[in-house]
């Protein structure tokens, strides 16, 4: 198909090679350094999607990421990605988009009846219809909402594309590579400091590449190659095309986007990632992102064919495309006569339609030279054409601009180029917690104040002339780096520039038509969610007139493109409707991210197996080996049960469980925290950390202990050791490890400094197999030729050290099952082949290895609590069952006192008890509630169990939970009402023990 | 079974997904262990070789955690004594001696660094040295393996992770610091750098997250596969 | 994602800290004689303010040392850090939370160079 819009010799773009494209199943042509939108008007493609409410037909508005209307599905399959703004979408060889927002297509397009019916969509639709009836929200109105919601679809599957993070640091980042941008580069750059220049497009120039001027007298082109070449040879200047600042975080924390391969489509090879996403701490930063034209509020402003002037003025000269061949330039400012003599340059029929009843200046006479007619004090009072623009209707406009003097008249035209004034893109800055002042004079929003250290600079600064863009740069880049210690804060000579000289401008914030607003013919502001005047009057009316309840009840500036040609016309026309002044009505606060950014990109490499660390022990190997099913605890994979061939769960950890009792068991225990204490006031410290005594404990002895905070509540227990008269070797849970390690640093640091005492943390120094059960004796004694392993010599709660397996070993004669055992600590390193030697030689002995089910069965059956299970932090050693363990004879410990509040000392307090259910089959479900007796709900709940299991050493299930006034009710009969709302268990309460009461086990 | 994390949770959200290791990270082989029965947590690992960034585990290096106040100066003398060079005291800085490596990680904690099987001995002198001096040497050498990353993208491999910035300006030969690399707390140290950008950092990681973070800097590293 | 200043390692990223709330609350020499309300007092009750704060951080993947800091609520500036045993720096009546303590003082002796350059 031919480029029929193409202008001979003019653009930035590579005639010498064509790519070919597919819009909308169409095949196209264009050339690299084309966008999406400026090759499908170069093909004379108008209609590119449909809006978002009432289905109208759209067309491309913009050159730049503002674009609200041109917002297309890009590519297919895994790599489709949704949102995306066509016109800044680099072409390349086979690229395929579709609009989004329409169905079945976009020519023929089934919501556009809701075009038709648009009197029945008023602002605040959705709220005032998907009221009622209730049960029709989730399966209909939902549906209804999100299918005509449209704005495109997320893939499905995986995406094949790779993305990184880089994390950076600079003393200057530049927002924005435009000539004030690439001025303050220059300056900050050569002043020495590291500086990062970041700029949306794949060529570093802004604005000048959209026009015709001389920089120091030569061509602009000129000026922007050497500045970059400049730039490129200083060592700490970092130029970053295709990148978006997205964020302005605080102390100076920006985010941006660094799109590495999107220009050159899917690539084969996804090692380079596709996206970059930079995280940047700047010492400074310059905002120099350029200003972005506001739309005139016209009726029937949003045929396709009408775009912004400055747009209009890319499209020619940058990428050498006529956006019409009979243009009509609208506006109350002399920038956009520009557009309309690049225009008419350019071989167009270009007519001019001015707010100002008489305007004057360089520039209009250059106009009223070229030959072009100038309709003035002229507005456009409707358009014509559905799916493209046709024509409009103009008529002279009253003094105040609020009504018509003359009647209408008609223009042919396939172009509206729009310039409604210029609005600074503020959004960084506000982002940074900058405030915005208005500016009467410029009609716009202006940086005011901002606590971070930024600078705004150029166009986003409120300056529009070349001149004090370059000049602005400069100061601003020689000044930051003063500020960040380079150079002495004198900025460079700027180069000359022609002074452009523009009179004043007309501001009409709504264009009247020959129709009531809101009647027959539609003024929209935010095209994207289809926003109109009226609507705001509607909201007004309707008492939303607090600039936060109208963006809420309008949704006006709430679609992706955040409302970057909207919210300032929204403002105007509220003040309007209030009588009150533009920043009397406020501004919404811009949110993070500036445009839409992929969330691979955010995600970087933190995804599939790198989204969450897996830690394993020293012995993971082997569990692989051994088929074990793996359980997360915190990071954890530690094995659950290991099961055999055909087993399940519950047959696994049955026979686990059973054996284990039986002759003999292995645990791979090395999660838990572990911890070295050393100093000669260890005793001291342990005296304080744990509610039981420790100064009297022999070395070579270990104890339980456990730790609460102030609060008087269980947070962690464990058992220590004492390795020397002032070391010690603590254990933790392993979900407490790090957790227990900043609690005993931060009470060092903070409240005993002069203790003497350090924390050193061993974790995972240390691999731990520990072995149980009747035959771990006879076991260990063939581990083992330097321990001496009869519990008569070795204790139960001593430690020995000395050989296992042939690796140096800490054994502890500690038991978390109750039954004879041994945990054998060695150096990480030897952690996976004392592992396999152990159950190798366990054989014999019937040894099977076990995981943290297995383990909790065990443990529960001897009544041992596990912290974080069956304790939630509101729960006392007295609460436990535990008074024993709580020293009556320390003055002080932490969380002592809290017992003796009255909360804590009172009866009746939920306490742990054994749970029997009358059924011995039904195994209650953890958190299972418990009740006096079973009726309607609701119920009073008297707790509910923390700890369930079926035992096959006890041969039926056996329960822990909190129950009110527990220790009280032993022997009572409650009642387990179920989910399903109809089953109920009778259950007993008893004494928390239910294996080897006696304890007679220990010691084999 | 205690309430499920948030790991247990995304897994159950996640498993109608298939959830493939991330590419380029090399399968271990399973128990290598070496003859006398040792294996390090990156055993059988291989990074990426010849291109602008390689990786390495250094395995079994000798680690003493030490720890001393610092204005006791019949510690910092007795210390000295027995490794032949002061504790640095100047933040974030490590010194070489006589096959030690003494970082600074703290204002009154050393972590130093012996040939493999030299520790013990070290840490009996230590030991012996600050008798009836407060202290706290603690052999940690199996706690921790090293990985020593160096190449001309050295530094952007770690930036990829790492917030600290590595910036000859701000870092270099000689400086050392604690931080993170995304999930996992890292000690980076500066061995090296060249004048053509290349860098030599050794990254310690503790040893349940030693796989972590290879596979990550594996990931990372693709994309200079081809250059 | 702030900038905070270790007094030993210097400026890191808040990802390597932990928060450690408001300073300058020491544990009762003998909490056993203690009212409940004050041990209550002790243990919850902790101030909101809209400006001043005095807190506790800790950079638990640096150097591991706890310090306290002086952060303005409202903007999240820092105005000073100092160690654990350090006494409570001076913060200004005036202080309206965009500069820190070395920025402050700076401008302060500047002014005092201009305004005693002026007497002379």
């Amino acid at each position: 198909m031919s480029q029929s819009h193409r202008i001979e010799g003019k653009g930035r773009i590579d005639r010498s090679r064509t790519l070919s494209f597919t819009w909308n199943g169409a095949r196209y042509m264009g050339h690299p350094g084309d966008t999406l939108a400026s090759a499908l008007l170069a093909n004379g493609v108008r209609l590119v999607g449909r809006s978002f409410k009432y289905h109208r037909p759209r067309g491309i508005m913009t050159a730049g990421s503002e674009e609200p209307n041109a917002v297309v599905q890009l590519e297919e399959g895994a790599r489709t990605e949704p949102n995306t703004r066509a016109t800044v979408t680099e072409l390349y060889e086979g690229l395929t988009a579709r609009p989004q927002n329409c169905w079945p297509s976009v020519e023929f397009d089934i919501g556009a009846i809701n075009s038709k019916l648009s009197r029945f969509f008023p602002a605040g639709f959705y709220y005032k219809t998907f009221m009622w009836p209730r049960k029709l929200w989730e399966p209909v109105y939902e549906k209804v909402i999100r299918k005509a919601a449209g704005m495109g679809e997320s893939p499905m599957e995986w995406d094949p594309d790779s993305y990184a993070q880089h994390f950076e640091h600079c003393d200057v980042l530049i927002a924005g590579g435009g000539p004030a941008g690439l001025a303050a580069a220059l300056a900050a750059g050569r002043a020495g400091a590291r500086v990062i220049l970041a700029d949306e497009g794949p060529e570093f120039g802004g604005s000048l590449l959209s026009d015709v001027l001389e920089v120091d007298g030569e061509p602009a082109d000129a000026w922007i190659e050497k500045t970059v070449a400049e730039l490129q040879a200083m060592e700490e200047v970092t130029l970053l095309p295709r990148t978006t600042v997205t964020a302005y975080y605080d102390h100076n924390f920006l985010t941006a986007c660094e799109r590495v391969t999107d220009h050159l489509g899917p690539q084969v090879d996804d090692g380079v990632p596709r996206q970059r996403f930079w995280k940047i701490r700047a010492r400074q930063t310059i905002l120099a992102q350029g200003s972005i034209e506001r739309p005139l509020l016209f009726a029937d402003n949003d045929r396709p064919g009408v775009m912004l002037a400055s747009a209009a003025r890319t499209y020619i000269n940058r990428y050498g495309v006529l956006p019409g061949r009979e243009i009509v330039v609208f506006t109350g400012h002399d920038s956009a006569y520009k557009t309309a003599l690049d225009a008419k340059a350019a071989g167009a029929k270009v007519e001019i339609v001015d707010l100002r009843p008489d305007p004057k200046g360089p520039l209009i006479d250059k106009a009223r030279a070229a030959g072009i007619e100038i309709h003035a004090g002229c507005g456009i009072t409707g358009t014509r054409g559905t799916k493209a623009l046709h024509g409009c209707d103009v008529a002279e406009l009253s003094e105040d601009g609020k009504s018509l003097k003359g009647a209408p008249y008609s223009l042919g035209c396939d172009c509206i180029a729009v310039g409604g004034g210029w609005n600074p893109t503020v959004h960084l800055f506000s982002q940074a917690r900058g405030k915005l002042k208005w500016d009467d004079d410029k009609q716009c929003f202006v940086p005011h104040f901002c606590q971070q250290p930024t600078r705004s600079v150029g166009a986003g600064n409120g300056t529009f002339d070349l001149a004090g863009c370059l000049a602005e740069g400069l100061a601003a880049g020689a000044a930051a780096a003063k500020d960040a210690g380079f150079g002495d804060g004198a900025a460079p000579e700027a180069p000359a520039v022609e002074i452009e000289e523009e009179g004043p401008a007309r501001q009409v914030w709504i264009v009247p038509s020959d129709k009531p607003l809101g009647h027959g013919k539609k003024h929209f502001h935010d095209h994207q969610n289809d926003v109109t005047a009226a609507d705001i009057h509607l909201a007004a009316r309707e008492g939303y007139i607090s600039v936060e309840h109208l963006k809420r009840y309008t949704t006006t500036g709430m679609g992706t493109d955040q409302g970057k040609t909207s919210n300032v016309n929204a403002l105007a026309v509220m003040a309007e409707i209030r009588g009150a002044q533009i920043p009397e009505v406020g501004t919404t606060t811009f949110r993070p991210p500036y445009v839409p950014t992929p969330f691979g990109a955010v995600t970087g490499q933190n995804r599939r197996a790198l989204f969450l660390q897996e830690r394993t022990t020293p012995m993971h190997p082997a569990h692989v080996a051994n088929g074990a099913v793996f359980e997360d605890v915190g990071d954890w994979k530690r094995p659950w049960y290991f099961p055999k061939d055909g087993e399940d769960m519950e047959e696994a950890v049955q026979r686990e469980c059973r054996q284990a009792r039986e002759t003999c068991g292995l645990l791979d225990a090395s999660t838990l925290g572990k911890i070295d204490i050393q100093g000669p006031d260890a005793a001291w410290f342990l005296n304080m950390i744990y509610t039981n005594k420790w100064d009297q404990l022999k070395v070579g002895s270990a104890r339980y202990g456990l730790m609460l905070n102030e609060h008087g509540m269980v947070f962690d227990d464990g058992v220590t050791t004492r390795l020397a008269e002032d070391h010690f070797h603590m254990t933790t849970t392993t979900g407490g490890a790090a957790r227990v390690m900043g609690w005993l640093e931060e009470w060092l640091q903070t409240e005993w400094p002069d203790r003497r005492v350090y924390c050193t943390s061993v974790t995972e120094q240390w691999a731990v197999c520990t072995i149980t059960g009747p035959n771990a004796k006879a076991l260990m004694a063939e581990l083992t030729d330097d321990i001496d392993v009869d519990p008569a010599t070795f204790p139960f709660l001593t430690f020995r050290e000395g050989t296992v397996a042939g690796a140096p070993a800490r054994v502890f004669r500690i038991s978390f099952t109750g039954d004879l055992a041994y945990e054998i600590n060695v150096p990480a390193r030897f952690g996976l082949s004392v592992w396999t030697t152990i159950l190798e030689r366990g054989y014999r002995h019937g040894l099977v290895q076990y995981g943290t089910e297995t383990m909790h069965v065990l443990r529960a059956e001897k009544g041992f609590i596990i912290a974080g299970q069956d304790t939630d932090g509101t729960v006392t050693p007295m609460d436990l069952g535990m008074d024993w363990i709580v020293s009556k004879k320390k003055d002080d410990f932490l969380g002592r006192r809290s017992h003796f509040r009255s909360d804590t000392a009172r009866e009746g307090r939920k306490q742990l008890v054994g749970i029997l259910t009358e059924d011995p089959n039904v195994v209650l479900p953890e958190g299972a509630h418990l009740v006096e007796k079973p009726g309607r709900p609701p119920i009073p709940m008297l707790g509910h169990v923390t700890s369930s299991y079926r035992s096959p050493n006890v041969g039926r299930s056996i329960a822990m939970g909190l129950i009110k006034d527990g220790r009280n009710r032993i022997g009572e009969t409650l009642y387990a009402p179920m989910m399903d709302g109809e089953t109920v268990h009778r259950v007993t309460l008893c004494e928390p023990v239910f294996f080897d009461k006696e304890g007679s086990r220990t010691n084999g | 079974m205690a309430e499920p994390g948030v790991t247990q949770r995304l897994a159950a959200a996640g498993a109608a997904f298939a959830n493939p290791p991330p590419e380029g990270s090399t399968p271990a082989t399973p128990a290598s262990l070496d003859a006398a029965g040792a294996r390090s947590p990156l055993a059988g690992l291989v990074g990426p070789t010849g291109g602008p960034v390689t990786f390495e585990e250094r395995p079994f290096i000798g680690k003493i955690s030490l720890r001393g106040d610092p204005s006791n100066s019949s510690f910092m003398t007795a210390a000295a004594k027995v490794l032949g060079a002061s504790l640095p005291t100047e933040p974030l800085r490590f010194l070489d001696h006589d096959g030690y490596r003494i970082h600074w990680v703290g204002p009154d904690h050393w972590m130093i660094y012996a040939p493999e099987g030299a520790e013990g001995p070290l840490k009996a002198k230590l030991d012996a040295a600050l008798d009836g001096i407060h202290h706290a040497a603690v052999d940690v050498s199996d706690y921790y393996t090293v990985i020593r990353v160096s190449g001309l993208k050295a530094r952007a491999l770690m930036q990829k992770g790492c917030p600290l910035d590595l910036h000859p300006r701000a870092f270099g030969p000689g400086k050392c610091a604690g931080t993170v690399f995304h999930h996992a707390a890292i000690f980076a140290a500066q061995i090296d750098a060249l004048d053509d950008g290349s860098a030599v950092y050794d990254v310690q990681i503790r040893w349940s997250f030693a796989r972590y973070l290879w596979d990550y800097f594996a990931d990372g590293a693709r994309e200079w596969a081809g250059a | 994602m702030l900038m905070i200043t270790c007094p030993w390692c210097g400026e890191r990223e808040q990802i390597e800290f932990s928060a450690g709330g408001q300073a300058h609350i020491a544990r009762p020499e003998d909490p056993a004689k203690l009212s409940d309300e004050e041990w209550g007092a002790y243990i919850y009750v902790r101030d909101n303010p809209k400006g001043v704060h005095f807190e506790r951080w800790v950079h638990s993947h640096g150097c591991g040392k706890w310090f306290n800091a002086v952060r303005h609520t409202v903007t999240d500036v820092f105005w000073d850090v100092y160690t654990m045993g350090e006494e409570k720096p001076w913060v200004p009546e005036d202080w309206d939370g965009l500069t820190t303590r070395a920025q402050y003082e700076t401008a302060k002796t500047a002014g005092q160079t201009a305004e005693g350059g002026e007497q002379k």
